[in-house]
């Protein structure tokens, strides 16, 4: 029983890191985006056509970092159209992001019908657990390069939002869109760009599902992780290395139903899949109503308010 | 403002006639609209369909044929129409207290699997159907007034983002159900395809009036009309509207804001449950996958054309049943994969959250008259 837990353990924590990397690409995309006041709830969509162009991509041309390129690039697209569409007045914009997902799927699974049978080049895992004799240790931390790639983008856009010109003026705009209209920055623009470059950041969290784990393109690839990023980036208090933590966190309750079937315990997995909805659940009910949360929120946020 | 400040060329004078002369703005801007965003998104999607090198006239006459030409793709389109009139007025009755709930799916599928279940020990028991079926028809109601209704309590209690939280809810449900179905109610008998034990024949939800159209049509047709009265000409409608409206005012007036929430997203749970009995009952026999067929998602949609009237849910349901009813000819006759009619789904959605911003600015229509204020 104990090397059971063993296995469980081990092979959560390898989950946890191949989980979490998808969660972390969309938090800091939704980080970035809410930061500059505006809500994106389509990423999920960016986040599906994002996995389905970075497959074709590498399976046409047979390099999967200039898929996971194209997928960032989709992701663009559709974050431009969302940025763009949401300076018109009057507009929702929190159904404007229910509109991208579904779009965004719809596209996803019309382009993506003839790419579910056949096998593209994926990204290549680093084997950093060589040092270890231990085969679950190995098989746990063969970890993808993107995942570090994430890291370093939350420490940058961190760092960047503090620290720089480019970051105060986001902050600015998702704190006060009255003191930015007075600075002469212009708010649209800055939202815009906010958004593009979140929806790059979840296509290429869509690019991992596809190239590294799962790691094939069908069309139950995604499930929500688009939309539990939102409530991530809520939990992590709108902070890049907290959504880091948070991604981690969700990583692990998602590796919780396939650790657990890999030692032969399926009885209630249906359960056990569906831990990162209750996790998620359980943190926006503890989280909701939190005076640290209310303080640290983009002022111009509508889904704080 | 025309009338007040009569203007003094003719052309101003003419102009002002002609703006006179059309219906009050906010009547007709509803309906004008949500059509020409409905024309835009066909025009979009044709030239999306040409980039392809596909036709869109083959398009369209194939929408026609397949959802509307024949009685019998008409009762095609309204048969697959039913269970949308009933999600959408899932998602326009919680819309108009303010709240954006995407749980109908999660209600759907509750609901049916409490009306197939609730079935069995009944029908053991030798009771009629005219007990059994009601008494199903309440069940699959009441779970999914009770799965839509945390929503609306975490948003009244906790200030939960009730969006999120019914999403997040939606995917619990399925993973209830699907745990339900293929553990402790499973029928030995589906192997390949976990379902619980089928409903007898009695059981089974008939056809109206010798089409093949089941009861969950008119059923759908009654809860729109008596909805929308219950929206439009009571007092609980009112103060829900006014909550939606502005949610501050609300609560200085006294009014009682979080049981109108509360009944709001229940009345809305209620409708995505019965749907689920008529599935159970109409279609399927049984509760099993099949259930989450994504009619509570396209119900969305539904609400939003509908501009969360619940009359209007009704031809805006049919409009996608009949889409919907098309999709299997124009895949086999184009050669284009199922998720088409998805992609259209998605332009006709993002134009008409687009045509938002259309509203009070038509430079065609009197905006500033006062005939019907006095």
């Amino acid at each position: 029983m104990s090397t059971d837990l063993l296995i469980v353990f081990y092979a959560m924590i390898g989950g946890a890191i191949r989980v979490s990397t998808p969660f972390l690409f969309v938090a800091l995309g939704e980080c970035l985006t809410e930061k500059s006041g505006r809500i994106n709830l389509g990423l999920e969509g960016n986040l599906i056509l994002g996995a389905m162009v970075a497959y074709a991509v590498s399976y046409n041309s047979g390099s999967p970092w200039l898929g996971v390129l194209a997928a960032g690039a989709a992701g663009v697209v559709l974050g431009a159209a969302h940025g763009w569409i949401c300076k018109l007045p009057k507009v929702n914009d929190i159904a404007i992001g229910l509109a991208f997902m579904s779009l965004g799927t719809g596209l996803a699974f019309f382009f993506g019908k003839p790419y579910i049978q056949p096998s593209a080049p994926r990204l290549e895992s680093l084997p950093i657990g060589s040092w270890s004799q231990n085969p679950q240790v190995q098989q746990a931390l063969q970890v993808n390069p993107l995942f570090f790639v994430g890291i370093a983008l939350a420490f940058a856009l961190w760092w960047a939002l503090r620290n720089t010109r480019a970051g105060l003026t986001v902050r600015m705009v998702g704190d006060s869109a009255a003191s930015a209209r007075a600075m002469g920055v212009n708010i649209n623009l800055v939202r815009l760009l906010a958004t593009a470059a979140g929806g790059f950041l979840a296509g290429v969290g869509g690019a991992f599902l596809s190239l590294s784990y799962p790691g094939s393109w069908n069309e139950g690839l995604s499930s929500g992780q688009g939309l539990m990023a939102v409530a991530l980036v809520i939990f992590a208090r709108w902070n890049p290395l907290r959504c880091v933590l948070a991604a981690l966190l969700f990583g692990a309750a998602g590796a919780l139903g396939p650790s657990l079937q890999a030692v032969g315990v399926t009885y209630g997995y249906h359960f056990f899949n569906a831990a990162p909805y209750i996790l998620t659940l359980g943190i926006m009910i503890a989280s909701a109503r939190s005076k640290s949360a209310a303080q640290e929120a983009p002022r111009e946020l509508s889904i704080v308010k | 403002m025309s009338s007040a400040f009569p203007s003094d060329t003719t052309r101003a004078r003419l102009a002002a006639r002609l703006r006179q002369s059309l219906p009050d703005a906010r009547l007709i801007e509803p309906a004008i609209i949500p059509l020409a965003a409905l024309a835009a998104a066909a025009l979009l999607f044709s030239v999306f369909l040409l980039i392809l090198g596909k036709s869109p006239v083959t398009f369209f006459s194939l929408v026609w044929t397949g959802g509307f030409s024949s009685w019998f793709s008409i009762q095609n389109a309204l048969q697959r129409a039913a269970p949308l009139i009933l999600t959408g007025l899932a998602f326009a009755i919680p819309a108009r207290i303010g709240l954006t709930l995407l749980g109908a799916e999660g209600a759907l599928v509750l609901g049916g699997f409490t009306a197939a279940v609730t079935a069995l020990p009944m029908q053991a028991a030798g009771l009629p159907a005219q007990v059994i079926l009601p008494v199903m028809a309440l069940a699959g109601m009441a779970v999914g007034a009770f799965w839509m209704g945390i929503a609306g309590w975490l948003k009244h209690v906790r200030g939960v983002n009730e969006t999120i939280s019914s999403l997040l809810l939606t995917y619990i449900a399925i993973a209830i159900a699907s745990f339900l179905i293929e553990g402790p109610f499973r029928d030995p008998g589906s192997a390949n395809k976990p379902s619980t034990q089928p409903l007898g024949p009695d059981l089974r939800i008939g056809e109206m009036f010798g089409s093949s159209v089941h009861w969950g049509l008119a059923a759908g047709l009654v809860l729109a009309v008596v909805l929308w009265v219950v929206m439009a000409r009571t007092s609980f409608g009112f103060a829900a509207r006014m909550t939606g409206g502005n949610l501050r005012a609300a609560q200085g007036q006294g009014l009682p804001v979080g049981r109108l929430l509360l009944t709001c997203c229940a009345i809305a749970g209620a409708c995505a449950g019965l749907a689920g009995f008529f599935e159970v009952g109409a279609i399927h026999g049984q509760a099993n996958a099949s259930l989450a067929a994504g009619y509570g998602f396209t119900g969305i949609l539904v609400a939003f054309l509908a501009r969360q009237n619940p009359l209007a849910v009704v031809p805006v349901a049919i409009l996608f049943g009949a889409l919907d009813a098309a999709g299997g000819l124009v895949q086999r006759r184009m050669e284009m994969p199922d998720a088409t009619m998805l992609v259209l789904q998605g332009f006709i959605f993002l134009i008409l959250l687009v045509s938002d911003t259309f509203y009070g600015r038509l430079p065609f229509l009197d905006y500033h008259s006062s005939r019907d204020r006095t």
